[in-house]
């Protein structure tokens, strides 16, 4: 495929203005040391039709969440998505735009990100979003930073029971910054608040708590704000954002800065990629924050208007004093995101919520009636929940697959003292016969 | 034409829904059964209750709201705003990229695996490195991702004192701030009469303190930094390694690699220069390549092939790794689209992609130097700086004139960028557009040249055709107004 | 425009002398150069500061700008105004928009600093 315009015709009127007869000659301020010789060693170029068979087979490789009934979830999760997410996020005057730098001309998506921010403040119970950053792991390991930035001190409390990766990503952040990351840990699947506390001194920048946590389980806020006796670290909270239609907001807890994946809101799972990392705070930290934030002002007619604000705190100004380096956002995973909120609603996104926590409790009372399955941990959970089976994990998740299903996570791989344990995750998509049809899976595997 | 929009959550009204779900009468219980009330919301939150019409009008209505490359000329300097293949975002689209789960088991995710693997191999040959991690979520991020693993491998060889990253002053604002959050010092470079690196300066700040040098070739100005070979050389003798900003990849494909050119680590701008769009400001994604002796500190999980088996796999065993930058492997929709782009267009299309986005520039600059001040008057690359200082005599600033294209239905170059210049309008074209778009820009651009020196207000008010004027942007940086409301 | 009473940095600050203590704030040019401040990051009170050091940061909507303190000494007085009206600094540079006062350690240091018009003879370099 070619997608340059240029005929024979313009070439020659082009060269001639330059005053150059080959366009070699543009390049004749490259050493000849280091040009390219020959050709480089790609697939030759091939027609739309070819290209689109060609990806095809290539994606009718992957086994897909249609295919087989998913469980899986740990991060990246399987919820509905409206078609009309895709009809606006496809509007190319969304998606072919950048930055947002010349407001007179991109008003609309700097008004779909201030509806956005405030959707997202709605949801964590916090004063102030930012636009967005890449994923819910770097969202966190920005906020880390942000807090030993406004504190003035750099140790962190991090509960294991957050999502391992984003630990990794945190750990992977701060590791030339004499950050000490120090990390909390677990009794029956909670967050061991005891250990949290005896940590937790006037040297601590902020604690990391996630809700619900990476097992599953929501954990108790309540008893941990009224237990944590007044420090000035920052306390940062991890939260799924559709649970929050369900639960308490963190920042009725007292939560300082609020971040999360927000790929579940209407973003595909894309093996990954591209997700949003949404990021919200006390109005007191808006200055500290990295990213970009949408302000509403008025124009010169007193019209009223959007405008990017606060750029001070970014690199193209601030350079190396700059908060973070990030430049992007993910906008388009916001538009998505808002878009999803707005399609849900105010009781649409709650009605949500509560079907993946009936749906999902429904599986776990019933898996727990098995022979071979067991309770392992205490206290409510969301839309996740941990079980212990007598079978090996791997063999068990092979033998799922011949039934065309995705099992859960064997917990293993980030928890070594957690063989045998499987996280499975339930969302509003699975029916009662997919619940069934897996429990009877699960019952046969021997 | 000045019209207000209503915000989502003013044109809401109680009662209106555009969901709807399955039915849930199959379980007994309630929520308060299983949460306890204390951690259960009291108050919902104040979300948008709209009919699916209303939801589709107002977005629709900001759409119209907003220029894209779509929606006409898009100049803007450094960030390579070419057309985007509409066939990629239907590919993306296919199930089999969309509906697979990053914890899958490697053997039901295989063709994602091999996609991904190719594309590094492309990468790989594309930039002359020899290892690649597509993790990074954009520029900024591969620009961290690259650093660090400079970090890494100057501890592990134990030269972990070098402190100093350079930077040349032409520089995007992200390479002192991604070697700051790196935990570098930054020491700016100046620039000499050409537009290039000041090989002196380079010369008596590359010591034994030195890490990196972070440059982008060709540079912000568009101009190739014809010492390359020598930068190098004294950046390699201090010890120093060698950082290849890649937002300006779309001049050289085919033509020059920047690891022949002695750098050492590279990140690409998937998002520019191989047109998966830019999406309103991301996602994109920022693969980093880098060579040989520093791929044991590439971030993990590294995709690797089993040649026998002709399978796939992750592999997480790198124990020198930096470790992960952001959860799972990528921006993986991102680069489905970027891998199309690469097969779709092939080896020989790469290079004329760079050739014609050359040409363009230096079409535009050959017309352009006829109103404005040109400051570095010499072949460029795919992009170039002028100088609004002769309409600045006039009191017409770039802001000003930036302003004045949109009423020609343009969307602005990049200006006040570099800081070098005074006054500076950064236009990049790109390949794509074809010569009557730059014909009818220049018409454009002298006729504001003109309207500087004989009606100056009629500039300095502009736009007059945009739904709003310009902004405040004093009032709401005193006292920020980000979020909606209820009043 | 620059009173007689002050003395001047090359960075732009002032200083007035009082007894043992002085006023500190930016000159009616750097203000004008920085355009509309909409934020101070001021420093806390009994900070102490040296001869050079940042003791402020003035931000516009476009550029951010170090505030060097003239003098060393401890701060014993921070204008807590500027939080919610930034604006001060354009409108009265001089007076109600000083930034901080500093209790000086060596009086000698002033000697470092210029007159009212070696300063607008700076300035007048400046603008060429």
């Amino acid at each position: 495929m070619d997608f340059t315009p240029h005929t024979e015709e313009d070439l020659r009127k082009m060269k001639m203005a330059i005053g150059i007869e080959k366009i070699d000659e543009l390049f004749s301020d490259i050493p000849e040391e280091v040009k390219f010789k020959g050709k480089l060693n790609l697939p030759e170029g091939v027609s739309e039709q070819e290209l689109v068979n060609l990806l095809k087979q290539l994606s009718q490789k992957n086994t897909t969440t249609e295919d087989y009934i998913n469980f899986l979830g740990a991060g990246a999760y399987e919820h509905f998505i409206p078609s009309v997410i895709d009809h606006v996020i496809s509007r190319s005057e969304f998606y072919t735009s950048y930055t947002p730098y010349q407001p007179e001309i991109s008003q609309g998506m700097l008004q779909a990100i201030f509806e956005y921010q405030t959707m997202i403040c709605e949801l964590t119970g916090m004063e102030v979003s930012n636009a967005s950053l890449y994923d819910g792991a770097s969202a966190l390991a920005e906020a880390v930073e942000m807090a030993c930035n406004f504190i003035g001190n750099k140790k962190i409390l991090v509960s294991r029971t957050i999502h391992p990766e984003y630990l990794q990503v945190v750990k992977t952040y701060t590791q030339f910054r004499d950050i000490e990351i120090i990390e909390v840990p677990w009794v029956k699947g909670n967050t061991d608040l005891e250990a949290l506390i005896k940590n937790l001194d006037d040297k601590t920048a902020a604690y990391v708590i996630q809700y619900p946590n990476f097992f599953g389980i929501v954990e108790d806020l309540d008893t941990l704000q009224t237990r944590v006796e007044k420090n000035n670290a920052l306390f940062i909270v991890v939260a799924d954002p559709i649970s929050l239609a369900l639960l308490k907001p963190p920042g009725d807890f007292g939560a300082d800065i609020v971040v999360g994946e927000g790929q579940s809101l209407g973003n595909p799972l894309q093996f990954g990629g591209p997700y949003l990392g949404f990021m919200a705070a006390k109005k007191k930290l808006i200055r500290k924050m990295p990213g970009r934030i949408v302000g509403e002002t008025k124009d010169v007619n007193n019209v009223r208007g959007y405008v990017l604000t606060l750029q001070t705190r970014e690199q193209h100004i601030r350079r190396e004093r700059a908060t973070s380096n990030i430049c992007s956002n993910e906008a388009l995973c916001a538009l998505a995101a808002a878009v999803y909120l707005t399609y849900m609603g105010k009781k649409g996104l709650r009605a949500v919520a509560e079907q993946c926590l009936l749906k999902a409790n429904y599986l776990y009372e019933n898996i727990c009636k098995l022979e071979h399955y067991h309770k392992v941990f205490d206290g409510p959970f969301f839309k996740e929940f941990v079980v212990k089976t007598d079978h090996d994990v791997e063999y068990l998740n092979k033998e799922l697959q011949k039934h065309r299903i995705f099992g859960g996570l064997n917990l293993e791989r980030f928890y070594p003292e957690l063989k045998n344990h499987l996280l499975v995750c339930v969302t509003e998509t699975k029916t009662k016969q997919e619940l069934d049809y897996f429990l009877a899976r699960l019952e046969g595997i021997v | 034409m000045k019209r207000e929009k209503k915000l989502i959550f003013e044109i809401s009204k109680p009662g209106r829904k555009s969901y709807s779900l399955p039915k849930l009468d199959w379980i007994q219980k309630d929520v308060s059964d299983l949460i306890p009330e204390k951690l259960l919301r009291e108050k919902p939150p104040e979300l948008p209750e709209v009919c699916e019409i209303d939801l589709v009008r107002h977005y629709t209505e900001l759409s119209k709201r907003n220029h894209g490359v779509d929606s006409g000329f898009y100049p803007l300097g450094s960030c390579t705003m070419k057309y985007n293949p509409k066939v990629n975002e239907n590919i993306s689209r296919f199930k089999g990229f969309t509906k697979i789960h990053p914890y899958q088991w490697e053997e039901t995710v295989q063709g994602a695996l091999q996609l991904m693997y190719e594309m590094n191999d492309y990468l790989c040959e594309i930039s002359g490195m020899d290892y690649i991690t597509l993790q990074p979520a954009a520029g900024s991020h591969g620009e961290l991702t690259g650093l660090m693993v400079i970090k890494a491998y100057l501890n592990h060889i134990g030269e972990g004192h070098r402190y100093k990253v350079l930077v040349p002053d032409s520089a995007h604002g992200t390479n002192p701030a991604s070697a700051a959050m790196c935990g570098f010092e930054v020491k700016e470079i100046k620039s000499n009469a050409r537009g290039c690196v000041d090989i002196d300066e380079l010369k008596a700040q590359a010591d034994e303190n030195t890490a990196a040098l972070m440059l982008t070739n060709p540079n912000t100005l568009g101009l190739f930094e014809e010492d390359i070979l020598e930068i190098s050389e004294i950046v390699h003798q201090a010890g120093g390694l060698l950082y290849y900003d890649g937002a300006n990849a779309n001049a050289i494909m085919g033509i020059t690699r920047p690891g022949d050119m002695g750098f050492d680590v590279v990140h690409f701008n998937l998002h520019k220069t191989f047109s998966t769009p830019h999406g309103g400001g991301g996602p994109g994604a920022g693969p980093v390549g880098v060579k040989e002796k520093l791929e044991p500190f590439l971030p993990v999980p590294r995709i690797e092939k089993h040649s026998e088996k002709d399978f796939y796999y992750l592999d997480y065993n790198k124990p020198l790794s930096i470790g992960r930058v952001r959860v799972f492997y990528g921006n993986f929709g991102v680069i489905t689209k970027a891998y199309a782009y690469i097969r779709a267009v092939g080896p020989e299309g790469l290079k004329k992609v760079s050739e014609y986005a050359v040409l363009n520039a230096n079409y535009l600059m050959s017309q352009l130097k006829k109103y404005y001040f040109l400051p570095y008057d010499r072949c460029c690359k795919h992009e170039f700086v002028v100088s609004g200082k002769k309409q600045a005599k006039h009191g017409v600033r770039a802001l000003d004139i930036a302003k004045r294209l949109i009423d020609y239905g343009y969307h602005p170059p990049t200006i006040y960028f570099p800081l070098i210049v005074q006054e500076a309008l950064m236009i990049e074209p790109t390949e794509t557009e074809s010569l009557e778009t730059l014909d009818e820009f220049i018409n454009a651009m002298k006729q504001i040249a003109e309207e500087a020196e004989k009606t100056p207000e009629k500039v300095k008010n502009a736009p007059y055709t945009t739904v709003v004027g310009r902004l405040d942007e004093v009032t709401v940086a005193r006292k920020p107004k980000t979020r909606w409301t209820r009043v | 425009m620059y009173p007689r009473d002050l003395k001047y940095t090359k960075e732009h600050e002032w200083i007035r002398v009082e007894g043992d203590e002085g006023t500190v704030g930016i000159t009616h040019f750097a203000q004008k150069e920085l355009g509309d401040i909409v934020f101070v990051e001021l420093p806390e009170e009994g900070e102490e500061v040296v001869q050079g050091d940042s003791l402020a940061v003035i931000e516009s909507v476009k550029a951010v700008s170090d505030v060097y303190s003239p003098i060393s000494g401890t701060i014993i007085q921070v204008n807590q105004r500027l939080e919610d009206e930034p604006e001060l600094i354009n409108k009265d540079p001089y007076d109600e928009g000083w930034i901080v006062v500093i209790k000086i350690k060596d009086k000698d240091e002033l000697e470092d600093l210029m007159s009212n018009e070696e300063y607008q003879e700076l300035l007048e370099g400046e603008e060429d």
